[in-house]
């Protein structure tokens, strides 16, 4: 199958060296100068001492910082739930459509996810403004009624994070959730059905238990990202429901403090990177199972 | 008995997993695409309101198209935006083509090392690596201000670059999977070199995910804002970044107008696509 690359290093050196190049200096180099500044601290005002100090770590873990750690997690953790029960019977009426609706469907699905990121956070900020669609059409139902209404604070609070984060990342659940679905062995859910277990109850005991695997591992693909998004949160959150990533932003560009904000950004790499390890581990382990 | 044959009688009317044709099923789909597309058709619908609140319809008018034509700033920035895709998409269909390539034929002793750092800038989280290439590109390789168009662009296409082409590399490896190494080996065998076996051989079978795997990398580069914003100057603002100043600031129809643009281009994208993709299953499906 392959070959030993001693066997034709011209072809080798040709195919490996120009991509390995790039990789190294365009993409490991600038992480790993952000990985030394962690440890480093400012002198005056642009130079950094690498001293290797954790100092930056240890300011990161500060309560006022923790907390805004602890949320962003939170509100990922809710925007993956929320996924989950909205994604998972879209996923199962995937799983179980005609070939033709499937495509169709599919299509449907994906086609907001391929639409820039930044249009669809304004398309929703549209809906939810204090003067937008959402709310000028209840008050126009209200008045019908003669009520007095005042707007729904519906925008810059964790509502609208959750609800942006949910919109802008549903499709990423959807489809591993359905790929997870179509691999279930079919004759084990008539099975159950044939026994005389309800649809609810085989869908919990059956399909779930079947899937738990595939579901981690979209859950995760859905995580990793909620996690570490920027664009979203800075356009929908308030003052108080900053994520991470804002943090991030604001040391890079109005506080000037690079080591804290490549401190901080390394955090976020390693949460990033054992969620992986685990989503890995989980499909491997599954993998071998089947 | 009594519950098998009510049970009969259920499954005359429907399977009993055609989950798809259950009602309250149906209505959660619909209700899921209302929520995905609600908000976009309005956007799109809005953009040709006469009326600058936004709100209320009151009359069909191409004015804010017409008054995007006249915005130097935003035609800059959408110009920009495609210059660096088409730049990026280039470069990284070489680069992504070859790591394909050596991953598919070469074992090699650093090769779970170069698999993993490939995985990496996929899922790298975008701030991270918007701060890295912002770091980068100020201290370690400072890029000169005052270049020419499109040359004072290279910050923001290296950065692109390091993104997108280890996407195509994966679309490139799996259509690789399919490909019989005997035709390059007759090809060989027949007196080709190995450049010439490479292109008359292994490009033609790669065109389909060539294709798919540009189309994918012009996406992510027209799309990408994170990494754009850390990486632009003021010289050099991308569609994606002059967009996000104006959605700052105020929600007018003439963001409607530009936004409606970049969808109609991202369908367009999209269904070329998903064309070639179609008769690429189908002519595999033939061969098979």
């Amino acid at each position: 199958m392959t070959q030993p690359w001693r066997q034709s290093r011209g072809a080798f050196a040709t195919s490996f060296a120009p991509p390995a190049a790039w990789l190294a200096l365009f993409f490991i180099v600038p992480l790993a100068v952000i990985w030394a500044y962690s440890f480093g601290h400012t002198v005056g005002m642009t130079h950094i001492a690498i001293n290797g100090s954790f100092h930056n770590y240890a300011r990161a873990l500060q309560p006022i910082y923790l907390q805004i750690l602890l949320k962003s997690l939170s509100i990922a953790a809710l925007t993956t739930l929320i996924c989950l029960i909205i994604g998972f019977p879209v996923a199962l009426m995937l799983t179980f459509a005609s070939p033709k609706a499937k495509v169709w469907i599919l299509l449907a699905i994906m086609l907001p996810f391929w639409t820039n990121l930044l249009i669809r956070t304004y398309a929703l900020m549209a809906v939810l403004r204090t003067r937008g669609f959402l709310n000028t059409g209840l008050e126009t139902l209200w008045n019908a009624f003669g009520a007095h209404f005042t707007p729904l604070p519906m925008m810059h609070n964790a509502f609208a994070v959750v609800l942006g984060l949910v919109y802008v990342n549903l499709p990423f659940l959807v489809l591993p959730l359905y790929a997870a679905l179509d691999r279930l062995d079919r004759s084990l859910l008539e099975a159950s059905l044939d026994l005389g277990a309800g649809h609810i109850r085989t869908i919990f005991q059956i399909v779930v238990p079947l899937a738990a695997p595939g579901i981690l591992s979209g859950v995760l693909i859905t995580f990793i990202p909620a996690l570490g998004s920027y664009l979203t949160p800075d356009l929908m959150g308030g003052a108080d429901n900053q994520m991470i990533a804002s943090v991030i932003e604001r040391q890079f560009k109005r506080a000037n403090d690079w080591p804290f904000g490549a401190a901080l950004s390394f955090l976020l790499m390693y949460l990033t990177l054992i969620s992986m390890a685990v989503q890995g581990w989980t499909s491997k382990a599954h993998g071998e199972g089947v | 008995m009594k519950v098998r044959a009510g049970y009969g009688h259920k499954r005359s009317a429907l399977a009993p997993l055609d989950y798809a044709q259950r009602w309250p099923l149906k209505l959660w789909l619909g209700a899921v695409l209302v929520f995905l597309y609600a908000p976009l058709v309005t956007l799109v619908v809005f953009s040709f309101n006469q009326s600058k609140r936004n709100i209320i319809w009151t009359g069909f008018t191409f004015d804010w198209y017409r008054k995007l034509l006249g915005d130097t700033d935003l035609l800059h920035a959408f110009g920009n935006s495609l210059m660096i895709a088409m730049l990026s998409t280039l470069v990284s269909l070489v680069l992504g083509t070859l790591a394909a390539v050596a991953l598919w034929r070469f074992r090699f002793p650093t090769k779970t090392l170069f698999e993993g750092a490939m995985a990496l800038p996929i899922v790298v989280p975008e701030i991270c690596m918007g701060v890295a290439m912002l770091v980068f590109f100020s201290r370690i390789l400072p890029w000169p201000a005052d270049l020419i168009w499109p040359l004072n662009l290279g910050a923001i296409v290296i950065s692109h670059i390091s993104f997108s082409f280890p996407f195509v590399a994966v679309v490139i490896r799996a259509r690789l999977a399919s490909f019989n190494r005997e035709q390059e080996e007759a090809a060989r065998d027949l007196g080709a070199s190995e450049i010439r076996a490479f292109f008359d051989v292994l490009v033609p079978h790669l065109q389909p995910a060539l294709i798919s795997g540009a189309l994918l990398a012009f996406t992510l580069s027209l799309d990408d804002f994170v990494i754009t914003f850390f990486t632009a100057g003021p010289d050099t603002i991308t569609f994606p970044v002059k967009v996000y100043s104006m959605v700052r600031f105020s929600v007018t129809p003439e963001v409607n107008a530009a936004s409606t643009l970049l969808i109609a281009i991202t369908v367009v994208l999209t269904a070329v696509a998903l064309k070639l993709q179609g008769s690429d299953v189908g002519k595999s499906g033939g061969h098979g």
